[in-house]
C-alpha cells in the first residue's frame, strides 16, 4: 500500500534528476557544436534551447545565444525550474516528501547530488570548467541511479519511480529528434556533408549515444539510421521503443499487483504496438515530424492518466 | 540554589566535580579518554557532522532564510548516568505522568481538582490550551498523554528538579536515537568496554505503545500512521524517521478524509481506513471544522471521529493544558492530589507573576531571574536576567509590567556541567535532561533520553533553536 502523494512524490523525483542529467547532456552537445563549428554556434545553441523546451523563458531573460548564457540558464539558472539545478533540487524536494520509502542509500545519494551540485553551481562556470561541471552533473545522476538500482526492492515503490524515468526520458528524446527532424529528412540529407555529419553527431552525443551508435550500425551516419536507432531500437536505453518496453513492464507489474487495469495501461499498449510493429520507412513516409508530435502528446497523456489513475492528485 | 547573580555560576560537573574528583559513572570513560590520541578525536568529530549532513538529520531555524537547514550541534563525549541515579529518577517520572494523565481526565470530566481549589478554576476555564471541544471525551483505553519528554535539570549529586513537562507533542527522540548510533559507529570500542543500556528499540516500542490504545472498535491489527504538517515544518526529519523506523505510513491532512466515520488515507489503490493517528500536527490545526478554520494541515471532521470513538489521537487533543508554564508551578499540589504521595521529583521554585506579591518581587529581582512566557517554547522570548544588558532588562520589565499573567519566574540555576569536547580539550557546558515516557496500558521509558547542551560558555540556554547541542546519553546497566 503506497499513499497517492508518496506515489506522485516518486515520479517527479525520478521525472527530474532524469531532466536534471538530460539538460547537462543537451549544454554537452551544444558546446562540442559551438566549439567544432564557430559560424552559426547560435543557431545550435537556439535548438540546445528548443531541445529543453526553454527557448521562450530563455528569449525573456537574454538576447545573445552564447555558451556562457545557455549553460547558465540549463544549467544553474533557479528562475529557470528545469535547469540542473532547480530539477536536483525538485527532485530532493520530492525526495524529501516520500524518504521513509526509498533506502537510507538512495536518499543519501540524492542529498549529496543537491549538495555537491549546489557547491559547484553557486557562483557562474568559467568556460574551462564547463566539462568539469558537466562531468559532474553527470556522475551525481549516475551515482543516485547506481543506488537506486542497487539497493531499492522491486515493488510498487520501485514501479512508480521508473514510470516517472522512462515518461520522462521518452519525452526528451523525442523533442532532441523533433527539434533537429529536418536534418534527418532523406531529401535535405545529402550524403558526406559535413555540414550533417556534425548534426547527426550532435543528435547522437545529446542522448549519449555517439559511440554506441558505431557499435551498432556502420561507422557512417545515415540519417536512416539515426531514426531507427532513437525511435525503433529495442536495447538502446533512451530510444522510445526502449522506454516504452519499461513502461509496459512496470504497469503491468502494477496491474498485477492491484488486480486492476486502468486507462493508462491502454493507452501505454497502443503506441507500443504502434512502435512495435512500424518500420522507420513508415515513419518517414508518415511524415517524421507528425509521427514525434503525435508521440509527445500520447506520451504526456499518458503521464497524466498515470496520475488519476493512481490518485497522485 | 539560587542564582549568585552571575552567568559564571558555581556548577556541578557530573564527570569532575571540584569536590570530590572524578565521579563513578566516568570512571570507565575517562581511562578510555586518556589513552585516545586528540588529533583521532579531533577527526572523530569530523566524521561525526559529515554524516549528520549526509544522512540529512537536520532542523528547520523558523526566520533564518539563508541557513534553512541547519544540524544541532554533536558532541561527542557521552553524558553518563549511573544505573542507580537512572532508577531514581524513572520512578519520580513515572509518578509525573501518572499526575498528568489522571489530571487530564479530572479537568475535561467531573473537575475535581478544581472544586477542592487545588488549582484555580480560572487559570483552566481561561486557558488556550484547554479544549472545551475535550469536555466529556474519554479517548481509547483512557490515555490522554501517550507519548511526553519530561525536561530535568540537576543541581548537584542529589537535586533534581523538572524544568517542563512536554505533553503535546514533544521532539528530540530522533536525536536521541541518531546520537546513538553515530556513537557505536565512531566508537565501537567503547561500547564492547563499558555496558551501556540500550535505546534503539523505541521505534518498536512506540509502535506497540501505539497499537495497545488503539480503538475498541478496531478489527485486527490496526493500520498506525504518523501525521506531519509537511517537509518544510522544522520536525520532519524526526516525523519521517519514526514512520520509517516504526513501518508505518508517513501522511498529510492532504492525504486524510472523513469516509463512513473514519479516517481514511489515499492510497494508490483507493482510501484505507487508519486506527491509530500519532499527530504532529498542534491541535488548532487538526480539524479545521473544529478549530482552526484556515488550516489546511488537518483532517476535517477528524474530531467528530474521534468523539465517536473511532480513532486514536496520540497524543489526545487538549493535552497541552497539562504541560502550560502556569499549570506547571502547581504540579507539585496535582501530584499530591492524584497519587496520594508527595512529588518524587520537584518542580523548581517559580513565582506566578499573575500574583501581585510574585510580581513586586520579580520586578525587583529581574536581573537575578529566568522569566519566560506562559505559553512559550523552544526558548523563544525569555529573559535570563544575568546574562542580559540593563536595557534588556528595563525592557522586559514593561513588556512584564504590561501583561503579568503572560509570565512566569524562576531563579536562575547553576543547572549541572558536563564536558564537551573542544579545540582546547575538555570544558565544563550546562546540561539538561529530556527523558522519553510511553504511555499505554503501561509506563515506559527508554533508559536514556536526549541530553542538550549549551554550548556557549557559560550560557545556561540549551535549546537547538538558540545554539544549542546534543550528546548521546548513556545509563550504565550496573
Amino acid at each position: 500500500m503506497l499513499l497517492g502523494r508518496t506515489a506522485n512524490g516518486l515520479y517527479w523525483m525520478n521525472r527530474y534528476i532524469e531532466r536534471a542529467e538530460n539538460m547537462a547532456r543537451l549544454v554537452d552537445a551544444g558546446l562540442r557544436m559551438a566549439l567544432t563549428r564557430t559560424q552559426s554556434a547560435s543557431e545550435e545553441w537556439n535548438s540546445v534551447l528548443l531541445s529543453a523546451g526553454s527557448d521562450v523563458t530563455f528569449s525573456q531573460k537574454y538576447q545573445d545565444y552564447t555558451a556562457a548564457n545557455v549553460s547558465d540558464f540549463l544549467l544553474r539558472d533557479i528562475s529557470n525550474p528545469s535547469s540542473t539545478m532547480s530539477s536536483i533540487e525538485t527532485a530532493r524536494n520530492n525526495a524529501r516528501m516520500v524518504r521513509t520509502a526509498l533506502t537510507r542509500e538512495t536518499w543519501e545519494s540524492i542529498n549529496e547530488a543537491w549538495m555537491s551540485l549546489k557547491r559547484m553551481l553557486a557562483r557562474p562556470i568559467d568556460e574551462r570548467d564547463l566539462p568539469t561541471v558537466l562531468d559532474a552533473i553527470k556522475r551525481e545522476t549516475a551515482l543516485i541511479r547506481g543506488s537506486f538500482y542497487g539497493t531499492m526492492l522491486r515493488n510498487e515503490i520501485f514501479d512508480f519511480s521508473q514510470l516517472g524515468t522512462y515518461v520522462e526520458r521518452a519525452d526528451n528524446t523525442a523533442r532532441i529528434l523533433d527539434v533537429k527532424y529536418y536534418v534527418l529528412l532523406p531529401s535535405l540529407s545529402w550524403v558526406g556533408s559535413t555540414l550533417d555529419n556534425y548534426q547527426w553527431e550532435s543528435i547522437l552525443r545529446s542522448v549519449s549515444a555517439h559511440r554506441s551508435y558505431r557499435w551498432v550500425y556502420e561507422a557512417d551516419y545515415k540519417p536512416t539510421n539515426i531514426a531507427d536507432y532513437l525511435i525503433l531500437n529495442v536495447r538502446m536505453p533512451r530510444s522510445l521503443t526502449f522506454c516504452y518496453r519499461f513502461l509496459g513492464e512496470h504497469l503491468k507489474f502494477l496491474a498485477d499487483d492491484y488486480g486492476e487495469r486502468h486507462a493508462c495501461h491502454g493507452t501505454a499498449d497502443k503506441i507500443q504496438t504502434l512502435l512495435k510493429k512500424g518500420s522507420i520507412k513508415d515513419i518517414f513516409d508518415h511524415g517524421l515530424h507528425e509521427f514525434l508530435a503525435e508521440f509527445i502528446r500520447d506520451n504526456t497523456r499518458l503521464g497524466d492518466e498515470i496520475a488519476q489513475d493512481y490518485r497522485f492528485n | 540554589m539560587l542564582s549568585e547573580g552571575s552567568t559564571r555560576l558555581a556548577a556541578f560537573d557530573e564527570m569532575l566535580p571540584e569536590v570530590s574528583g572524578l565521579r563513578r559513572p566516568y570512571e570507565a570513560y575517562d581511562r578510555w579518554l586518556k589513552e585516545q590520541d586528540p588529533a583521532r578525536l579531533t577527526q572523530k568529530m569530523q566524521d561525526a557532522e559529515r554524516v549528520f549532513r549526509k544522512t540529512g538529520i537536520t532542523f528547520a531555524v523558523y526566520g533564518e532564510q539563508e541557513a534553512s537547514e541547519r544540524l544541532i550541534p554533536f558532541d561527542i563525549v557521552p553524558r553518563i548516568l549511573a544505573g542507580q541515579e537512572w532508577r531514581r529518577l524513572t520512578q519520580g517520572i513515572e509518578q509525573r505522568v501518572q499526575a498528568l494523565n489522571a489530571f487530564l481526565d479530572d479537568i475535561y470530566h467531573r473537575q475535581e481538582i478544581l472544586r477542592a481549589g487545588r488549582v484555580p478554576r480560572e487559570l483552566v476555564a481561561k486557558n488556550e490550551a484547554f479544549l472545551p471541544e475535550m469536555i466529556g471525551v474519554r479517548p481509547p483505553a483512557g490515555v490522554y498523554t501517550h507519548i511526553i519528554g519530561v525536561d530535568i535539570v540537576r543541581i548537584s549529586e542529589n537535586e533534581f528538579y523538572v524544568l517542563e513537562d512536554n505533553a503535546r507533542t514533544p521532539s528530540g527522540v530522533s536525536y536521541m536515537l541518531e546520537n546513538r548510533e553515530t556513537m557505536m559507529q565512531l566508537f565501537p570500542e567503547l561500547f564492547q568496554k563499558i555496558k551501556v543500556r540500550p535505546v534503539e528499540d523505541y521505534p518498536q516500542l512506540l509502535r506497540q505503545s501505539l497499537a495497545a490504545v488503539r480503538p475498541q472498535s478496531t478489527k485486527g491489527a490496526p493500520t498506525i500512521a504518523v501525521l506531519t504538517p509537511g517537509s518544510y515544518n522544522s520536525a520532519y526529519f524526526e516525523h519521517a524517521f519514526l514512520a520509517d523506523q516504526m513501518g508505518v505510513q508517513l501522511v498529510e491532512g492532504q492525504d486524510l478524509r472523513v469516509i463512513d466515520g473514519h479516517v481514511a488515507m489515499r492510497t494508490t489503490e483507493g482510501y484505507k481506513q487508519i486506527d491509530v493517528l500519532y499527530r504532529r500536527v498542534d491541535d488548532n490545526f487538526l480539524d479545521p471544522l473544529t478549530f482552526r478554520p484556515d488550516s489546511a494541515l488537518g483532517v476535517p471532521g477528524i474530531m467528530d471521529v474521534y468523539r465517536a470513538g473511532n480513532i486514536t489521537i496520540a497524543n489526545a487533543p487538549g493535552t497541552g493544558i497539562a504541560d502550560d508554564k502556569a499549570i506547571y508551578s502547581y504540579m507539585p499540589e496535582i501530584v499530591e492530589f492524584y497519587t496520594g504521595r508527595k512529588a518524587i521529583l520537584g518542580n523548581i521554585p517559580t513565582w506566578r507573576c499573575s500574583e501581585p506579591d510574585s510580581l513586586k518581587y520579580v520586578l525587583e529581582h529581574i536581573h537575578e531571574l529566568v522569566i519566560k512566557e506562559v505559553h512559550g517554547s523552544g526558548g523563544y522570548g525569555m529573559l535570563v536576567g544575568p546574562a542580559a544588558t540593563k536595557k534588556e532588562c528595563q525592557d522586559f520589565a514593561k513588556k512584564l509590567a504590561a501583561k503579568p499573567s503572560n509570565y512566569i519566574a524562576q531563579p536562575t540555576l547553576a543547572l549541572s556541567t558536563c564536558p564537551i569536547l573542544t579545540e582546547k580539550g575538555l570544558s565544563p557546558r550546562h546540561v539538561d535532561l529530556r527523558p522519553y515516557v510511553l504511555v499505554s496500558d503501561r509506563i515506559q521509558i527508554v533508559p536514556g533520553g536526549l541530553t542538550r547542551v549549551a554550548l556557549k560558555e557559560g550560557s545556561l540556554v540549551v535549546n537547538s533553536s538558540q545554539g544549542g547541542g546534543t550528546k548521546d546519553t548513556w545509563v550504565l546497566d550496573d
